[in-house]
């Protein structure tokens, strides 16, 4: 009680300078209790605040280089980049993203395939980097959305190149086009260097040469704010832009054929027999490959697919066609080769050929036969119980073993996409796909380009300027030359020969000729019409090729016959035969008879890229 | 009894130091307050982006503030203790006044306005309640008694809880803290303050129960940030990567991409430290540390040689709170305590707090020179 009342100076000093010991002891405590948490996150965990830190404010911008541009042989345009305009929302900077989008729809138009495929990229996009809503504006839509600009914070213009192809559907089938990347194709390419890419060649030549068209992807390293803005590059590597294709395609010529085509569905291919480079590539019907590049509409899309005539299906490549009479050239050169039959043989053709000990007719199809027949008159005049006899006495392996030398039942190699085997059928083939053995039957409709044989147009083309070659095989492509744009250098793209065919008789390659010869300017020959105003000559085949099996003694009556079922019309040409300058392959598909449907279009692309070429003093 | 006063002449020293000493100034914390206010200006500087009126600002108030500090330094502390239990009562008043006022406002409520100035009444509370505490065992038989004790609480506890219900957590705390510094100083036994933290630790969940929302979301973001990165984590989350990214030697004076590129919030103010962190690294931080620390022993020094229990106990409180306010700001900047808003003395940017810390630091100063001549 006492000590409590009465104050004790002394005591009460010693109590403080205690207490206050204490508390500077506590106060070096608390402050190394700081020290050890700031030398926790300094140094300790400094190297993962650091790189919270850059994440923070560094990121990586990728510039995509611009698309090499694919011309003409002559230097026509047939793909270039144009800008265009397309509308980005960046979410963080929307307060709400779906009135925005109800807005906006109101000045623009935004279908619903855009807002899906919005809502897709939105949910992985990077934070601070545009959306696009829509893309491809128009000049109109670009400006109404300027005027509401302030309206919409977070939403803007960006501008890019975009893909067009000036001739619209023309040579679309080599060409080929872009489109948006697919999750597919990011893992088929180098992902890294399509971070700034939305778009892939999906087909054709813009997807053989991808690699070369598509150039090296720029990157820039920017520093950012909180906000997202970019304040400056810290870094950057610009990218390299794409190399320019010069196609060998002769974008006037193709014009001619597609047009020369008309309505009909088929296909057409020229090469250029000394070099193998293709002029013209065309699959009929054609379509527009531009709605491809922006995203073509579900609506038009399916509108496409629907369509009978398959205006997406490459016939020139893809198509597997029988060749029918086309093949005669072919079949007669390895008789003569194989010493089947001779030179001047001849063969009587009453109509129809029948096999030993067999009842089945083979019929010609002039029902009154061509008579006492050589391989000129069966070529000029198509004698099919000719090639019957011929094709029983070679066997199918020596026809197999022949044909195969023309590359038949084999890609040709061409550079750019959709390249069928067609089917060079033999016994082991048989063997193998059916397991039954091959019946002498087929060996004779074999001989005449029917039955289980099929060949692309492409196919039919090379080996009609490998003929016109005698011999001498260049591989088809498209590729005429390269332009690297950093170097400016150009370069010429390379003959690709092939092993030659070797006849023990070159002799044999100018009966074969002679005989295609007469097929478009002798009295009898099946192209007899177009032969006679030509300025050259011209050597040519004619096919018709069935696609409707018509039954023993039954009449194939053109005119009762669906369009679907008539036959399909080939035709496959060279010219001028001295020097060949161009080799051609057609199919009208269900055209009749190739001499009066597919040889007119053959005379017209021939003419056209002889006289532009050579003048009209050709011979 | 005529009272006498001379300067403390303990040390002889000469020129600049004399003149300080003249005008009742002690040399050392005068030094190392400059020298923490120049240091202050300097990371303001760049935490204001290079904004030249920010600093203007700021040094007019430090202007002001050394001069409310020189000014409570020429006056005698036995002033203090006369004007203590009036200055308590005032403030009790006007804090009353804010709460009702706050009543007919939204929210929080702070600031009286005198139309020709604005003032905060518990900037004055954080002077006035250790005054007041101080003033209550100057003449009293230290320890104190168990009834003692409890008036003390009470002259504590009424200021804390009008801020506390403003609300303003981090105000009422420092309160609470430089009230209770006068009582551990005055001579709470061991043993009181053993059970007294035992106390606070059972009171927790009744403290969390009259906590506002905003205050437990608080407290939830500092035990766990990433629950909530863009919300309320997001500031403690982006003050300790400024923090952390600056590593040993820091990115550089006006280099702390933290703070420049605006991810780090409020780094004028309350997270101003992770600034200086980010841009002067673990070795700039020991050194600011240093600074604080060596101020708050002088004031420790300076109380132990008061010459009366008012004055000893009040300084030591003023010295102990300058510590708890840097304790609480640091804390919570790299993480370790919850957010609450309290500025890092003297450098953070602001008015108020600085003039109250610089006067306490004059109230130190003056028990520190005003020495009453003692009978030998």
């Amino acid at each position: 009680m006492y000590r409590t009342l009465i104050k004790d100076l002394y005591m009460e000093v010693r109590m403080f300078k205690l207490r206050a010991i204490v508390a500077a002891l506590t106060s070096i405590v608390l402050i190394t209790l700081l020290l050890v948490r700031l030398f926790q996150l300094q140094i300790i965990e400094h190297a993962h605040f650091d790189t919270l830190s850059d994440n923070n404010r560094v990121r990586l911008k990728s510039t995509e280089p611009n698309r090499g541009l694919i011309y003409d042989r002559y230097g026509m345009v047939m793909a270039e980049n144009q800008p265009t305009f397309s509308l980005d929302v960046t979410p963080e900077e929307v307060d709400d993203i779906e009135k925005t989008l109800i807005e906006l729809g109101k000045i623009i138009s935004i279908q619903e395939t855009d807002i899906k495929r919005f809502n897709k990229a939105l949910k992985r996009h990077k934070p601070f980097q545009g959306v696009t809503l829509r893309s491809n504006l128009s000049e109109k839509e670009v400006a109404a959305l300027a005027i509401n600009r302030y309206r919409f914070p977070g939403v803007d213009f960006k501008t890019q190149l975009t893909r067009y192809y000036p001739m619209g559907s023309s040579a679309v089938h080599a060409i080929g086009y872009v489109g948006r990347i697919d999750e597919a194709e990011l893992q088929r390419v180098d992902s890294s260097q399509y971070n700034g890419s939305s778009h892939i060649g999906k087909v054709g030549v813009e997807r053989y040469y991808e690699e070369s068209l598509h150039g090296k992807l720029g990157y820039k390293k920017v520093e950012v704010n909180v906000q997202g803005r970019v304040l400056r590059t810290l870094e950057e590597t610009p990218p390299v832009p794409g190399k320019d294709l010069i196609l060998s395609i002769d974008a006037g010529l193709q014009a001619t054929a597609e047009y020369a085509m008309g309505d009909n569905s088929g296909a057409l291919v020229a090469i250029e027999p000394s070099t193998g480079e293709v002029l013209a590539l065309v699959s009929m019907p054609m379509y527009d490959p531009n709605p491809f590049v922006h995203g073509i509409s579900r609506r038009a899309y399916k509108a496409l697919q629907k369509s009978g005539e398959r205006p997406q299906f490459n016939r020139a490549l893809s198509g597997q066609y029988p060749p029918g009479s086309i093949m005669k050239p072919f079949i007669g050169l390895g008789g003569l080769d194989t010493a089947q039959i001779g030179v001047h043989e001849e063969v009587f053709c009453e109509g129809y050929y029948l096999l030993p000990n067999e009842e089945r007719k083979y019929r010609d199809w002039k029902k009154t036969g061509h008579l006492d027949t050589d391989i000129k008159k069966a070529l000029a005049e198509s004698c099919d119980v000719y090639f019957y006899q011929l094709a029983y006495r070679m066997g199918i392996d020596r026809i197999f073993g022949f044909l195969d030398l023309f590359g038949f039942g084999k890609k040709t190699g061409i550079d750019t996409t959709g390249e069928r085997t067609g089917l060079l059928p033999s016994r082991d083939w048989k063997k193998r796909t059916k397991n039954t053995i091959w019946y002498p039957g087929e060996t004779l409709i074999t001989g005449i380009g029917q039955g289980y044989m099929l060949a692309t147009p492409l196919q039919m083309a090379s080996a009609t300027a490998t003929l016109a070659m005698r011999g001498e095989r260049r591989q088809p492509h498209v590729l005429r030359a390269i332009r690297d744009n950093q170097s400016g250098e150009t370069l010429r793209n390379q003959i690709v020969k092939h092993k030659s065919i070797t006849l023990k008789s070159k002799k044999h390659w100018s009966k074969i000729i002679s005989g295609m010869k007469e097929v478009v300017h002798g009295v009898h020959g099946t192209a007899r019409s177009i032969g006679y105003d030509l300025t050259y000559k011209m050597a040519g085949k004619t096919g018709t090729a069935q696609v409707y099996g018509i039954a023993q003694d039954e009449e194939y009556d053109e005119e009762n016959l669906a369009k679907k079922l008539r036959d399909h019309a080939l035709f496959s040409a060279f010219a001028p035969i001295k020097n060949p300058k161009i080799a051609v392959a057609i199919i009208v598909e269900n055209g009749g008879s190739g001499g009066q449907i597919a040889a007119p279009i053959a005379k017209q692309v021939i003419n056209h890229y002889l006289h532009k070429n050579y003048g009209k003093n050709i011979h | 009894m005529a009272r006498t006063y001379i300067n403390d002449l303990d040390s002889q020293e000469s020129g600049g130091l004399r003149i300080l000493q003249a005008i009742h100034l002690d040399p050392p914390l005068t030094i190392a307050l400059l020298l923490l206010t120049a240091c202050g200006l300097g990371v303001l500087y760049s935490a204001g982006d290079q904004n030249i009126d920010l600093i203007i600002r700021q040094s007019t108030r430090l202007v002001l503030a050394f001069g409310v500090m020189i000014l409570m330094a020429q006056i005698p502390p036995q002033n203090f203790k006369l004007w203590a239990p009036w200055i308590f009562l005032l403030s009790i008043i006007l804090l009353t006044f804010v709460l009702i006022l706050g009543d007919v406002g939204k929210g929080a409520q702070r600031w009286l306005d005198f139309g020709f100035v604005r003032f905060q009444p518990s900037e004055m509370m954080k002077l006035a309640a250790p005054m007041m505490v101080a003033w209550f065992f100057a003449d009293k038989a230290l320890p104190p008694g168990y009834k003692n004790l409890f008036v003390s609480l009470v002259l504590v506890v009424i200021p804390t809880m009008l801020i506390a219900k403003q609300p303003d957590l981090g105000t009422s705390l420092l309160i609470a803290a430089s009230g209770f510094f006068v009582i551990y100083f005055a001579g709470l036994r061991w043993r009181m303050l053993a059970s007294f933290g035992v106390l606070m630790t059972a009171l927790a969940p009744l403290i969390w129960h009259y906590m506002h929302d905003y205050q437990r979301r608080r407290v939830l973001t500092f035990l766990n940030p990433e629950n909530d990165p863009l919300g309320a984590g997001y500031h403690i989350i982006q003050s300790k990567i400024a923090i952390g990214s600056g590593g040993l030697y820091g990115k550089g004076w006006l280099n702390g991409t933290q703070s420049h590129l605006d991810f780090l919030p409020e780094r004028s103010t309350d997270f101003i430290f992770a600034v200086y962190a980010e841009e002067f690294g673990f070795l700039g931080v020991m050194l600011l540390l240093a600074l604080y620390f060596f101020i708050v022993i002088r004031g420790l020094i300076i109380a132990s040689k008061a010459q009366d229990s008012f004055g000893r106990l009040l300084a030591g409180s003023l010295s102990l709170t300058f510590l708890v306010y840097l304790f609480v700001n640091v804390g919570m900047v790299s993480g370790l305590l919850p957010v609450v808003g309290v500025p890092l003395p003297l450098v953070s940017y602001g008015g108020t707090s600085m003039v109250t810390l610089m006067a306490g630091f004059g109230m130190l100063m003056s028990i520190n020179s005003h020495r009453r001549l003692l009978r030998k």
